[in-house]
């Protein structure tokens, strides 16, 4: 197992946001966490890099106590987070935030990292230069994702990165999801997006306010009536869905709003 | 405010800077050729004050955290030349290095606890160390900083057999330090370092998501800044051969504060630009001397209005306004 996340309960004062959560990362997988808003999705995230302290229960990675790390040495053992509302530096350019990305490895390493990231984002290296703030959502989120790639990631945390984005960028975020899992990396993704999320992981989890109600094979679940009904939208989502197919165009709107 | 705020772009070429920098060190260093002797103790203050901007700069420009209590690590620096001097008897300017890590030692015991604390919290927190700082010191623990009369008969510095004594000596002295200073803090900025300081000042949480050390940078950024301070408390005592707590009050910590807003945040030019203004006007509104905080107010407001950034903002804020200009 890469990553055991062992019974752990998290509080922001009197707010439990996770209560005895459980979950594994094995091998090269994607592990998809999906809950509704105040799940607490981002507080699993955030407890395993080691931005909240957890109350109880353990978190292992390759054999380390991660809830005994501060969060920049756990980083440095390739655990990257990409946090929620994308987070890059808008007063940077897009080039330093890549820098950043890197900091503390060899100025070699950080070179070769940033071309591989320019190849998997060519419109990244387009705007090298630009302000990140100046960029688009979408830019935004790749930059995001860019700038996690950097370090060589041994396990990639992914906070919502279809959030804010229009339909035809999320499906290609969620390609270049399954690029960077393909070459190697580990993900454990957190989406609100139930369908896209379930179509590309092998696992997934089903968090409700602060437990995990359901877990199994992605393909399961997303066959399961209960997770159709609650989050795939249920039936009138797939008439939607069916309407959308016929018409084969990209210009449907999103299947969420 | 369209006039006001237009960004002179080419202020920043390469030419233009090297062109500056030249004029500005001709200045300083004629400057007390034709001046009187009146304002070239004006200009001793303004590298003082640039001394002390300086190291403020660091913490509070470069890393972002909120310190009004500079003043602390500037009286720390003062006491510790003026009772090493009267009671031991050490040479004046040998104390330059203790003073410097005297007042950066006390600032890592003072903000080991504190600093995780965030913006305004930091800022109180501060007020008070400033004002406890200044407190002990009136209160003369173990007879050692003679209450609020403070410590009198501080020897004249010596530098290679020369006494440092008139205001000529004390002018070369301080600016000397300013631009060791300067430089050092300079090649800092572009050190990794440096870097890691603005990351954690832009976004503290992911910055420590993407490696930073976080806790020992802004440590770092404290003791430094603290030291520069202690620097320049070394300096003042052997300038004044005396120091009291009223030289170390609070309004001293909102004036570089001042200089640091005023000037730009992170600019080193910004703060010695700042530190020139602080000290001037009250010089040049003397005239009007009671309604000089009166036009010291506005003139902070309207900097704050028409220029955000600072007088004389770091490169990269000028490029990032303009960047926001260009996309409504
Ligand atoms: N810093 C915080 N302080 C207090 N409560 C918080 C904080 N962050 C999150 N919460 C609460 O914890 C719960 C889980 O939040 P979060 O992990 O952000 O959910 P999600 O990412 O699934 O939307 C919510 O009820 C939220 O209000
Ligand atoms: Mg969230």
């Amino acid at each position: 197992m890469l990553l055991k996340v062992d019974n752990v309960s998290v509080s922001y004062g009197a707010v439990e946001a996770l209560k005895a959560v459980s979950l594994a990362v094995s091998g090269a997988e994607i592990v998809a966490v999906l809950g509704a808003n105040g799940a607490g999705k981002t507080t699993l995230l955030k407890a395993i890099s080691g931005l909240v302290p957890i109350k109880s229960g353990s978190i292992l990675y390759d054999g380390q106590k991660l809830h005994e790390l501060p969060a920049h040495v756990i980083a440095r053992l390739g655990v990257v987070h990409i946090p929620e509302g994308r987070k890059v530096f808008a007063t940077l350019t897009v080039e330093e935030n890549l820098n950043l990305g890197g900091y503390g490895c060899a100025k070699e390493e950080v070179q070769k990292a940033k071309a591989r990231v320019f190849q998997l984002f060519p419109v990244l290296k387009e705007r090298r230069r630009q302000l990140a703030g100046t960029l688009s959502g979408g830019e935004q989120q790749m930059l995001a994702i860019g700038r996690g790639l950097m370090r060589s990631p041994k396990l990639m945390l992914l906070d919502e990165p279809s959030l804010g984005l229009a339909p035809l960028l999320v499906d290609q975020v969620f390609a270049t999801i399954l690029q960077i899992n393909k070459d190697g990396v580990p993900i454990l993704l957190v989406e609100q997006n139930a369908r896209k999320a379930l179509s590309i992981a092998n696992q997934a989890y089903i968090l409700e306010v602060g437990r995990i109600v359901l877990a199994g094979a992605a393909r399961e679940l997303a066959a399961d009536e209960r997770v159709r009904q609650a989050y795939l939208g249920g039936v009138t989502y797939e008439r939607r869905l069916r309407a959308k197919e016929s018409r084969a165009t990209g210009n449907t709107p999103d299947p969420r709003g | 405010m369209r006039l006001l705020g237009k960004r002179p772009t080419w202020l920043y070429k390469q030419p233009v800077r090297w062109a500056f920098l030249a004029a500005t060190i001709a200045l300083l260093l004629s400057f007390p050729f034709w001046a009187s002797r009146y304002w070239i103790d004006v200009g001793f203050y303004v590298g003082l004050y640039a001394l002390l901007g300086l190291g403020l700069n660091v913490i509070l420009g470069e890393v972002g955290l909120f310190n009004l209590g500079h003043a602390a690590f500037w009286a720390l620096g003062a006491y510790t030349t003026a009772i090493l001097n009267v009671r031991l008897g050490i040479p004046t300017l040998a104390l330059l290095p203790l003073s410097a890590l005297v007042a950066g030692g006390c600032a890592w015991l003072i903000s080991s606890p504190i600093i995780h604390l965030r913006g305004d919290y930091l800022c109180i927190v501060t007020i008070a160390l400033g004002e406890i700082v200044r407190l002990v010191l009136i209160n003369n623990p173990a007879g050692l900083t003679g209450g609020p009369n403070g410590v009198i008969g501080i020897a004249r510095p010596v530098f290679l057999g020369h006494v440092i004594r008139t205001p000529l000596d004390f002018y070369f002295l301080v600016w000397a330090m300013v631009a060791l200073c300067a430089f050092a803090l300079r090649q800092l900025q572009r050190s990794r370092i440096g870097r890691a300081w603005n990351y954690i000042r832009e976004d503290e949480i992911a910055a420590e998501a993407m490696g930073v050390d976080v806790r020992s940078l802004k440590l770092l950024a404290f003791v430094l800044g603290a030291a520069l301070a202690g620097l320049a408390g070394n300096i003042f005592a052997a300038k004044m051969r005396m120091v009291s707590p009223d030289s170390f009050t609070f309004m001293e910590s909102c004036l570089m504060f001042c200089i640091v807003l005023l000037g730009g945040m992170g600019s080193i030019p910004g703060t010695i630009l700042g530190a020139a203004l602080v000290v001037l006007f009250p010089e040049i509104f003397r005239p009007v001397a009671q309604y000089r905080l009166l036009f010291f107010g506005l003139a902070l407001a309207a900097t704050m209005y028409f220029r955000p950034g600072g007088l004389w903002p770091r490169r990269r804020a000028v490029e990032f306004t303009a960047g926001r200009a260009a996309r409504p």
